[in-house]
């Protein structure tokens, strides 16, 4: 056990662990951030990415001392005001989930892409969700969420 | 009064009371009591419309409760695309007597006639009045007694104003925030995490478990009971890793291993049971013959083959469970939380009223997963560690290797074609181990010993043996009897039992096979008689309801007609169980040059009768078709001697999104009509969809699933 100062959701945290634990757990069980979902343990699944310095990362094997000084940003630290954030009202807006368990990493994802690229065709959309493993069918409304901000960004609706 | 003469569901017959399903407190909050889980498929969305609608209430004010053992009614599993003619026929029965009946509280109380009131967000105003009173200010929270009318009146569809218009999103922002806790959320301080330490296969026992290595694990505990080894910490990370060491201090007899005989060979050779399946029912009657080979016109065969295939649920199960000596508490994704507590109790030889078992959320199920079998795994932990609450989760590996199968399957199909080039007669032979594994009660502590945990336990109770189903369109031969009006028809169910892997039900059952081989067989016979598949189709279809989907499929699709260069179309229809939804599917497909599908356009189009939850409706068509797409293109457990190999999303594949195609839904809404259940109507016909699509696409006809770059390899090759 260590002493490890983390920055999650733009605070700085200190959580007393050993920082050979993967990332998602101790966000998970030490801070409470159960947004974050643990669906293989392999990097498989996408279920567990979360935002590191703006990129989408899966975290269910790096060990958390890797992440140190890093900004973290988890599905939690996406909502807005207490509202949820653009990316997570399109989700609920085009009805992109089932049981919703793939949906946090989705949405985390989502945001990475369009950080990166505010204007992505649907090769680049679907290529950047192919990590993500959904279950339930929902990919054609993700695509439609995913379509209806690129689209609000165009029209200026939605800040890029 | 309801009784089972007058079953409008068998939910009333059992609850027949109205506070059995709606309960309004003082201050006016409605809950919606059902035996029926939420698995993703937004039951309870579609039950809060029907509730909010009949009693003239804000759809917010309405809640569905968690089922709880002792408080929901026991409404069995959630399963069989029931819920909707179950929960929601009971819901709407009880909540549209609750109204009529505080109408005529709230007429009493104002001192007029019923007639002159009316009801708006839960407050009954005489009509052009202030006066008024509120639902919460008739019951004061107090039950109301009476019994649910089955003949009560119900609002007609052209009053509806939520019923098929309104979009609930309350569901989905927690998912999307993050908010929702799933079961796999619920630890909280003190909660000792847990851990599986599995066998190599099915079959293994612990020879020893070299306790001195273990020495060193610090705040690791150990459970054992016979076979059964499990580890728990504070620490959820120690206790992934403790397993590791656990498993290593472990040796295991592991002969024998299973069986790596083919299991299709199997199929059609081993003993079976035997069944002709009439009007979609087996009877314990002789086998008839097949008929001769008529002289004229042509006869033409095919075997299709379905590997067994997995639910492979996105969360790994899991379960919390707390005793305190008294009472085992189990908090479960299980879709049956009454048959559960029936086998738990069994196992863990408590009465059935000292285990209390709770739903809580878990990843989508699509058929009995290893929800159930966590349930017990964390219910022998909490026991063995009694007052501490237990949050016991599978790992990947446990879910992909250790959850009941869907059967693998062989289905022979023979049909004739007259003369005028139409279906003289029809046979449809389908072999496959049961799709019944739940853990249901029954003799010889059936409920317990399919449990996983069970057979390994000191007092070891074993699997039983499976019992052939005979009830309409139940698992194997579900839609082994085509809704095509052939005048001759010898449908056959064999259950072949003892075969190599641990299977149950998954979503379909036995439809999703029948319907590939039926729908791959019709487009086969649409060919040898020189007609297009839905002219064919529609030839032999008489109920005005399929041809309407089939049509309208076909009709956005384009079909007939060319499709682009290098495409082939496809198309397929059942209504699921005969009485289920309506679906017809068609697809737009390639192959590539590594030999993979590439699926590029699908049509559904779907009857469900009266329509609730519109986005509902067509995320669960959807969701089936993409469902079926990929166990079609992809999915096969594979085994050896040694155990099973499909063992991680890389050994066992589905479906990703650049490969999941644009999809179409057309929705033929029938207000008034009764509900068909919808989860399950287009997993069968996406595959035969998908494989007549190939063969127009290439000239391959395959018959044997994964549709998957070596089955396209050697049909090309032969």
């Amino acid at each position: 056990m260590s002493e490890l100062r983390l920055q999650v959701n733009g605070r700085e945290r200190t959580v007393d662990v050993d920082p050979a634990t993967p990332l998602a757990y101790v966000l998970r069980n030490q801070l409470g951030l159960t947004g974050v979902k643990v669906g293989c343990g392999l990097e498989q699944c996408g279920a567990c990415a979360v935002l590191v310095d703006g990129e989408s990362v899966h975290t269910c094997v790096a060990p958390a001392g890797q992440f140190a000084g890093r900004s973290i940003v988890t599905v939690e630290g996406l909502v807005e005001n207490g509202e949820p954030g653009p990316v997570q009202r399109a989700f609920v807006e085009a009805g992109a989930a089932q049981c919703g368990y793939c949906t946090p990493g989705l949405v985390v994802a989502v945001t990475a892409l369009l950080a990166r690229v505010p204007d992505p065709d649907d090769t680049a959309i679907r290529t950047a969700l192919s990590p993500h493993l959904c279950r339930c069918g929902s990919h054609a409304q993700v695509m439609a969420a995913v379509r209806a901000l690129v689209s609000g960004t165009r029209s200026g609706r939605v800040g890029g | 009064m309801n009784d089972s003469t007058n079953p409008r569901t068998p939910s009333l017959a059992e609850h027949p009371g109205v506070d059995d399903w709606i309960s309004i407190d003082a201050d006016g909050r409605v809950t919606v009591h059902t035996g029926k889980v939420d698995i993703g498929q937004r039951i309870s969305t579609a039950l809060a419309i029907i509730a909010a609608e009949e009693l003239d209430v804000a759809l917010a004010s309405v809640r569905v409760a968690r089922p709880r053992t002792g408080t929901a009614p026991d409404e069995g599993f959630t399963s069989g695309s029931n819920s909707m003619q179950e929960s929601g026929v009971a819901v709407r029965l009880a909540a549209a007597t609750v109204r009529r009946h505080l109408v005529t509280r709230a007429a009493a109380r104002l001192g007029v006639g019923a007639e002159q009131l009316e009801v708006t967000d839960g407050l009954v105003r005489v009509r052009d009045t202030n006066r008024s009173v509120s639902f919460g200010e008739l019951t004061g929270g107090a039950p109301l007694g009476i019994a649910v009318d089955p003949d009560v009146i119900t609002k007609s569809p052209d009053a509806h104003r939520l019923v098929g218009a309104v979009r609930p999103v309350g569901g989905l922002e927690g998912l999307a925030t993050g908010a929702t806790r799933f079961v796999h959320d619920l630890a909280e301080p003190g909660t000792l995490h847990a851990r599986v330490v599995r066998p190599p296969h099915y079959h293994a026992r612990l020879e020893a478990l070299d306790e001195s290595s273990l020495a060193s694990l610090g705040d690791v505990q150990v459970v054992r009971d016979g076979s059964f080894v499990a580890v728990a910490s504070p620490d959820e990370y120690r206790a992934v890793r403790a397993v590791e060491r656990v498993a290593a201090a472990a040796t295991w007899i592991t002969a024998p291993g299973l069986d790596t005989t083919d299991v299709f060979r199997r199929l059609i050779e081993d003993p079976r049971e035997s069944f002709p399946v009439v009007d979609g029912v087996p009877l314990r009657e002789p086998v008839p013959e097949e008929r001769p080979e008529p002289v004229g016109g042509a006869t033409l065969r095919a075997r299709y083959e379905r590997p067994y295939q997995m639910h492979a649920s996105l969360a790994p199960s899991a379960a919390r469970a707390h005793f305190d000596g008294e009472t085992m508490r189990v908090w479960t994704h299980s879709q049956g939380i009454y048959p559960l507590r029936a086998s738990l109790a069994d196992v863990l030889d408590l009465p059935r009223e000292r285990v209390v078992v709770e739903h809580a959320l878990g990843s989508g199920c699509y058929g009995h997963n290893g929800a159930d079998d966590a349930a017990l795994d964390a219910a022998l932990v909490a026991r063995a560690l009694r007052g501490k609450t237990v949050l016991l989760k599978w790992s990947r590996e446990d879910e992909h290797a250790w959850e009941p199968y869907s059967s693998a399957m062989v289905v022979d199909l023979r049909a004739d074609l007259d003369d005028s080039g139409a279906v003289s007669y029809w046979s449809h032979e389908t072999f496959s181990d049961t799709h019944r594994g739940r853990p249901r009660a029954g003799p010889n502590r059936a409920g317990a010993g399919r449990l996983l945990a069970s057979r390994y336990l000191a007092d070891a109770v074993m699997p039983p043996r499976a019992e052939p189903n005979l009830a309409h369109h139940a698992g194997i031969h579900r839609n082994a009897d085509p809704l095509y009006a052939f005048a001759n028809r010898r449908i056959v169910k064999h259950l072949v039992r003892d075969l190599p892997l641990r299977v149950s039900a998954m979503r379909t059952l036995g439809a999703y096979a029948n319907v590939f081989a039926a729908e791959s067989f019709m487009d086969e016979l649409a060919e040898a008689a020189g007609v297009d598949p839905l002219a064919f189709r529609l030839r032999h279809l008489e109920d005005p309801r399929a041809r309407e989907v089939l049509a309208a499929a076909a009709q956005r699709m384009g079909m007939p007609g060319p499709a682009p260069h290098g495409r082939g179309r496809g198309l397929a229809f059942a209504q699921y169980k005969n009485s289920k939804a309506y679906a017809a599917v068609a697809v737009e497909a390639s192959v590539d040059d590594t030999a993979r599908v590439r699926l590029h356009r699908a049509v559904i189009a779907a009857d469900a009768g009266e329509v609730v939850d519109r986005e509902g409706l067509r995320a669960q068509l959807e969701g089936g078709f993409v469902q079926g797409a990929s166990w079609t293109l992809h999915e096969a457990v594979r085994h050896d001697s040694g155990g099973i190999t499909s063992r991680d999303w890389e050994s066992y594949p589905i479906l990703r999104f650049d490969e999941v195609p644009e999809v179409e839904t057309i929705i033929v809404d029938r207000p008034g009509a009764p509900f068909l259940g919808a989860g399950e109507a287009t997993s069968g016909p996406a595959a035969a969809a998908i494989a007549n699509a190939v063969f127009a696409a290439t000239g391959l006809r395959l018959r044997r699933l994964p549709l998957d770059p070596d089955a396209i390899r050697r049909a090309a090759m032969s």
